[in-house]
């Protein structure tokens, strides 16, 4: 067993790392405040391969791995979680699928720009109806001969405003239930394909999220992902790989409020001596820094099956479920060790606190994560 | 165009420990990076290469073997060929040993354009490129801030304390770069990976650049560093703050107080 990490990790976090620090982190503040969502920060993302780190190079990608990704949604949800989700939910959920289930025609004309990060990718699952339950799709697409012809719309897809490719699931057969849901690969601007309401959001406040409208989009057969009627499973199995992502970003978050805490309680000074000197803030730091430490460890070990090509499905839920509540747990407490400061927007921790909320809910619900854990081990 | 980027790991610190014998810099157990003048330099040299890809740029750097991370960390930012230029009777060397060895590597290497830092925030000398350009008996500019190439010649801005100077530089030529002629790029992710896994870095010892060992490292460095030592920070200094009358008699009597009026 060895915990080490090799010489070309610590290196890439260290550029992450000088990267969150100079590029994003003086940004975050205004990205949260104005909902802004951070274009420029993409594109200084893509130059130098975030947009494409777990991508073979023959296809516009880095050659890294996930464990490297999850690194850098770590970083930059350190500082911002705006930024780590913009990274996560292109990664995980739009670029890696089209990279194991599409056709090599897919992967040329998309797979390749949204890696080189020219384009910006979303994943389009959720409905008004289709929420956990995901399978009760709503979203019909009708087989016209040469085409399909899609109607119906998501809600709370992250990226849309922003996203040049999505994956939109929708049935091809009603009566079919799960095993007539198809994947489909779709474009900005094609006709009949709009983007509806922006949502106004309690964290993660500069990434878009918005509804998809569809109305009679047609979208070429080339176009299905992966085969007819198993959209559900691949959407499962994305949702697996995108676990670790929200995963890495609540980490993220948890790791950051702290290392905020750390310094504010070592100079804040009240009774004559720096509050981290009083055995409470002690122990709470000493309480937050473990169970961050430990959240680490469980997403560290499910992007790292998940490379070695092992089941990592019960690995990613653990890793997302645990990573999600210690990232709502400790930055709650780094607002409570900040006091009446840490309740200001002077202070990223009640920025924290709100972004922190939403790893508990998305890619799959702290419930819905137990629901996989118990399936998989009571079995 | 072929350009040689001569870099120097050096220590992340303003707080350099000497050796007291032999007057030495110490590197262990310090954090290193590239010299920030150095790394302005290459971005300067990958910037070339973005408007004109068939330049090519062989990093270089002198020292040991520790400092291959440098070498590294410049090709994850997209240098070509990276160079160690390692050998025991190297070591010791002061700028004039240095310049020599590296000269004498760039001989045999080739190039069109040499680039390196103004000076290194270690030693601070600002020596080693003109003397390299001495040595390979080539023109140099120093402490620029702007590049342009025109044909087989260079445009380059250099800078002074309150005015700059624009000079047309034939090649094959040296510039110094100024750390704030530019912002470096960060690494590629995937240029990590291969800097770190598949990379080969080529190394010269003396028996490659051919020089007696005589003129080399410590032997042949004149300059012997007879003492070095840390400057004792300044205490703060006494603010006053009254009205401005009695703050003019206050600080009267406190120089007078000290005997310096």
């Amino acid at each position: 067993m060895d915990f080490s990490f090799a010489k070309e990790y610590e290196v890439c976090r260290s550029m992450f790392r000088e990267f969150a620090e100079n590029e994003v982190k003086p940004l975050a503040e205004e990205v949260d405040e104005e909902e802004r969502f951070p274009l420029e920060t993409v594109k200084k993302m893509a130059a130098c391969g975030m947009m494409g780190i777990p991508i073979p190079k023959e296809y516009g990608g880095e050659g890294a791995d996930t464990l490297t990704y999850i690194l850098a949604v770590e970083e930059l949800s350190k500082v911002c979680g705006t930024t780590g989700v913009i990274l996560s939910a292109h990664t995980s959920l739009c670029a890696v699928p089209i990279l194991e289930y599409g056709t090599e025609e897919q992967k040329q004309k998309f797979l390749i720009p949204l890696a080189k990060g020219e384009k910006l990718g979303a994943f389009a699952l959720t409905e008004a109806n289709a929420g956990t339950d995901a399978g009760a799709q709503q979203t019909i697409a009708e087989d016209c001969g040469d085409y399909y012809l899609i109607n119906g719309s998501k809600i709370f897809i992250t990226n849309a405003g922003y996203a040049d490719i999505f994956i939109v699931m929708a049935m091809t057969d009603k009566k079919a239930g799960t095993r007539g849901i198809t994947a489909f690969i779709l474009e900005k601007g094609m006709p009949g394909f709009t983007i509806g309401k922006h949502e106004k959001k309690m964290g993660i406040r500069g990434s878009s999220t918005c509804e998809l409208i569809l109305e009679d989009v047609k979208v070429a057969k080339e176009n299905v992902l992966g085969k007819l009627g198993k959209g559900f499973g691949l959407a499962m199995k994305t949702l697996d790989g995108g676990r670790i992502g929200i995963a890495a970003q609540a980490l993220g978050l948890a790791q950051g409020s702290l290392d905020e805490t750390i310094s504010y309680t070592m100079e804040r000074k009240q009774f004559g001596r720096a509050i981290s000197k009083f055995q409470n803030t002690q122990f709470q730091i000493a309480d937050m820094h473990c169970k961050t430490e430990a959240a680490r460890n469980l997403v560290y070990k499910a992007a790292w099956k998940k490379d070695r090509k092992e089941a990592y499905s019960l690995d990613a839920a653990m890793a997302k479920l645990f990573a999600s509540e210690v990232a709502m747990e400790v930055t709650t407490k780094a607002v409570q060790l900040h006091g009446g400061y840490g309740y200001t927007r002077e202070y990223s921790v009640e920025r924290m606190m709100r972004d922190a909320k939403i790893t508990e809910i998305y890619e799959g619900t702290s419930e819905v994560q137990k629901m996989v854990i118990a399936g998989s081990i009571l079995r | 165009m072929k350009i040689v980027v001569c870099i120097k790991q050096v220590p992340n610190t303003n707080e350099i420990r000497i050796d007291p014998i032999k007057g030495t810099l110490i590197r262990d157990g310090v954090d290193s990076i590239m010299n920030p003048d150095d790394k302005a330099g290459l971005e300067t040299a990958l910037q070339l290469k973005d408007d004109n890809p068939n330049t090519t740029i062989t990093v270089l750097t002198m020292g040991p073997n520790q400092a291959t991370a440098i070498l590294r960390e410049a090709i994850a930012m997209g240098a070509d060929e990276a160079i160690l230029l390692t050998d025991r009777t190297f070591a010791g060397a002061d700028t004039w040993a240095t310049s020599l060895t590296i000269a004498s590597a760039i001989k045999k290497i080739g190039f069109d354009l040499i680039i390196c830092g103004r000076q290194a925030i270690d030693g601070d000398t600002a020596q080693v490129g003109p003397q390299i350009a001495e040595h390979l008996n080539i023109p140099h500019v120093s402490y620029v801030s702007c590049v342009e190439t025109k044909g087989s010649s260079l445009i380059v801005k250099r800078e002074f304390e309150d005015f700059y100077q624009r000079i047309k530089v034939q090649t094959p030529c040296l510039i110094t770069s100024l750390s704030s002629m530019n912002k470096p790029r960060y690494m590629r992710v995937g240029r990590i990976f291969d800097a770190y896994r598949d990379l080969d870095i080529k190394t010269m010892g003396q028996v490659d650049i051919n020089i007696d060992p005589e003129e080399l490292g410590l032997k042949g460095s004149p300059t012997k560093v007879r003492k070095t030592e840390t400057k004792q920070a300044k205490k703060s200094g006494v603010v006053v703050e009254l009205d401005p009358k009695e703050s003019a008699e206050k600080i009267i009597s406190l120089l007078a107080e000290k005997y310096i009026i």
